[in-house]
């Protein structure tokens, strides 16, 4: 026996492998998903959870960070589904058409999808799975990156989720809120949507992610979203998942020519979070902003890692990236951005700022620039630093309290980034978020 | 009893000591100027009355209104009424110059007691007050101090003063910078300010400042000590022959 190549498979390794063993002949699909979920699996298999000698994961070891693999959520019962009728408390002033997960199972119920505009569809993907719906064949996987083993296991276990589609040239004037909520009860979520905004299509897409504190219940979102030529589509992602949970989730983007797409990213909540962002841009002329805002205090850990793919020429992106950390907090940012070697004329800046409220926070930032044009305009930023203390002081002789003083400050600063968001309701929705993280922080 | 009272005050910075053993009081209703050159410790006399960190004071006691300022963070300080105007105000980008106004006198104005201001009567007395200093509209919408010029910098360190109302204020080297309209600006709004109850402590290098604001009493601080205290026309004195003799008293 060769001792030398044995893969020592952690507990949370071998209690996924039991996982997809268990589950893959009741998971919804006919022949063609199952083939991909399989295909999906062997990634993982032969991979193992990502971990610190992995490049993209070298600050985010999630083979450490990942003690256990929970089991599959089973569908939601009458209590949560009660329980799940307050959630999404932190946008309830937005008329948004609301679609509710409860442990990653689409509830009609919650839901509203009663007289849906023109040009709107909406199916979940459970029922899609088994309808062999050809939006699927079409789009699913096509362009979430298939070796990434976050996405990997996405596919292979993929439950439920949302399936949208926006027909050329509508515009769907409430915003869709993909609401995802866990229940009381520890398990484990893979949800996978796909959204289609067709040619000159306009929508605005919310996703956010919560759950009860003290359960260490685990998520694993994917979304894959085609942004059609001309199109203008809003995508934000709220991650206030409870204290306990380990969240992963990835956004994967095609977005056409002389489109508008803008995408923000909120985190305050998990214990383990891991933002994945892959965009790119495959027509000419297209304009993006692509921003997050974290808060992280106690032993918590984001990481946002984003990669912008310039494939076409005449494309703008602006990236902008803050962090507070507060006692041990762990902020992560790896920015990469690349430019192919047609994608002349590329106006690329990124910027990531992170804000150390405490001596033993801890924050990384790894920006890249990719460049195989020659006549582009790109650059990045990175700052990582405490408060002002002169700027404190000034607002202290004018009368502010330290603890005010302190969070005027930590407001402008992660203000910057969440002031982009066009949105007025969802601005203001965020900031008093904020505001209530630092009023928590006393 | 003197509203301020600085007794013996010594004040090191990074283990040099830069104030060595100034007195000073300050009496309500009174303009007094210090004058010196540079290095004199006149900015570091105001960032201590001020509260500012870095500064350790080795010995001496400075009672403001009869209490121990050293016993109070430097917001208490503002709370009980003593203002500094920055010789550098600070830049503070994404906090808009409205909020940082409403939030600094309503935190006086609770610490004090005192009932908060309404939105409508605080936005009355800012555009009143704004109006007086010349300082257009569109500043107050901006982040404080933020792509401001250093005139209006000064400007808007005056508008705070008038906005908070302090009973002792601190003007360090408000002249600095200014063209001559701007001078007469800033000192109008001073001058309005002044009464039987509130003083004021000019900090400056030149004589000019104190031809519009004139004060009841003119310091000579050098090497950290107020080596010579005379009328107003102690101020002329020294704009026609320099703080030369003083530096050389001490050294002598």
């Amino acid at each position: 026996m060769n001792a030398g190549v044995t893969i020592i498979k952690t507990a949370a390794e071998t209690a996924l492998a039991n996982t997809f063993s268990q589950a893959r002949a009741r998971l919804p699909g006919d022949g063609a998903i199952a083939a991909q979920r399989d295909a999906a699996f062997d990634v993982f298999a032969k991979e193992g959870l990502p971990h610190r000698r992995i490049e993209e994961w070298k600050y985010t070891d999630l083979r450490a960070l990942m003690r256990d693999a929970k089991p599959l959520a089973s569908p939601p019962d009458a209590a949560a589904k009660t329980a799940a009728k307050t959630a999404g408390a932190l946008l309830r002033d937005i008329e948004a058409r609301r679609l509710v997960f409860v442990d990653g199972a689409f509830v009609a119920e919650l839901s509203d999808i009663a007289s849906l505009e023109a040009g709107l569809t909406v199916r979940s993907l459970a029922d899609a799975l088994s309808g062999n719906d050809p939006a699927l064949t079409t789009h699913l996987g096509k362009l979430a990156p298939g070796s990434d083993v976050a996405v990997a296991l996405n596919t292979a276990l993929m439950g439920d989720g949302a399936v949208i589609r926006i027909a050329a040239g509508s515009t769907i004037e409430r915003p869709l809120h993909l609401l995802f909520v866990a229940s009381e009860k520890p398990s484990a979520t893979f949800v996978r949507s796909l959204v289609v905004v067709e040619e000159g299509a306009r929508a605005m897409l919310i996703e956010s992610h919560e759950g009860p504190a003290g359960s260490d219940y685990q998520v694993n979102a994917a979304l894959e979203l085609f942004v059609g030529d001309r199109a203008h589509v809003d995508h934000v992602k709220i991650i206030t998942e409870g204290a306990d949970a380990l969240h992963v989730s990835t956004l994967a983007a095609a977005i056409g020519a002389k489109a508008r797409f803008n995408s923000f990213t909120f985190t305050s909540g998990g214990a383990v979070v891991r933002n994945q962002l892959f965009l790119k841009f495959d027509g000419p002329g297209t304009v993006a902003a692509i921003r997050g805002a974290t808060l992280l205090k106690g032993r918590q850990h984001a990481d946002t890692t984003l990669v912008v793919n310039h494939a076409a020429r005449d494309c703008q992106s602006r990236e902008v990236f803050k962090t507070v950390l507060d006692d041990e907090a762990h902020g992560v940012f790896q920015g990469r951005i690349i430019v192919r070697p047609h994608a002349q004329k590329t106006d690329a800046k990124m910027m990531t700022r992170a804000l150390l409220l405490s001596e033993r926070a801890e924050a990384d930032s790894k920006p890249e620039l990719e460049i195989f044009a020659d006549d582009v305009q790109c650059g990045h930023g990175a700052t990582a630093g405490a408060l002002d203390d002169e700027l404190k002081f000034y607002l202290m002789a004018r009368g502010i309290p330290a603890a005010e003083a302190e969070a005027l400050l930590i407001q402008a600063f992660i203000g910057e980034a969440i002031e982009g968001i066009e949105h007025a309701g969802l601005r203001e929705a965020l900031m008093d978020s904020v505001v209530a993280w630092l009023g928590a922080r006393g | 009893m003197a509203l301020l009272e600085v007794e013996n005050l010594h004040v090191e910075i990074d283990g040099k000591e830069i104030l060595k053993g100034l007195d000073l009081t300050v009496n309500a209703g009174e303009v007094h100027a210090i004058m010196g050159p540079n290095g004199s410790g006149k900015s570091t006399l105001a960032y201590v009355l001020a509260g500012k960190a870095d500064y350790v004071t080795t010995a001496g006691e400075v009672r403001f209104n009869g209490k121990n300022i050293f016993d109070m963070q430097p917001d208490e300080r503002a709370a009980a009424g003593l203002f500094l105007a920055f010789q550098y105000p600070m830049e503070i980008p994404g906090v808009a110059t409205m909020t940082f106004l409403r939030t600094a006198l309503n935190a006086q104005r609770k610490k004090r007691g005192e009932p908060e201001y309404s939105t409508p009567e605080f936005i009355k007395r800012v555009r009143d007050t704004a109006a007086k200093l010349s300082i257009d509209p569109d500043m107050l919408r901006r982040a404080v101090n933020v792509g401001f010029s250093g005139g209006e910098k000064k400007r808007n360190e005056v508008l705070q003063m008038a906005l908070l109302e302090p009973r002792l204020a601190v003007l360090d080297e408000t002249d600095s910078g200014l063209d001559i309209d701007a001078l007469k600006i800033v000192a109008d709004g001073v001058n309005r300010l002044r009464g039987p109850q509130r003083s004021f402590i000019v900090i400056t290098h030149y004589q000019r400042l104190l031809s519009y604001i004139v004060p009841d009493i003119v310091h000579v601080l050098s090497h950290g000590r107020i080596v010579k205290t005379g009328g107003k026309d102690l101020a002329l004195e020294l704009e026609a022959r320099g703080y030369a003799e003083y530096q050389d008293e001490v050294l002598a």
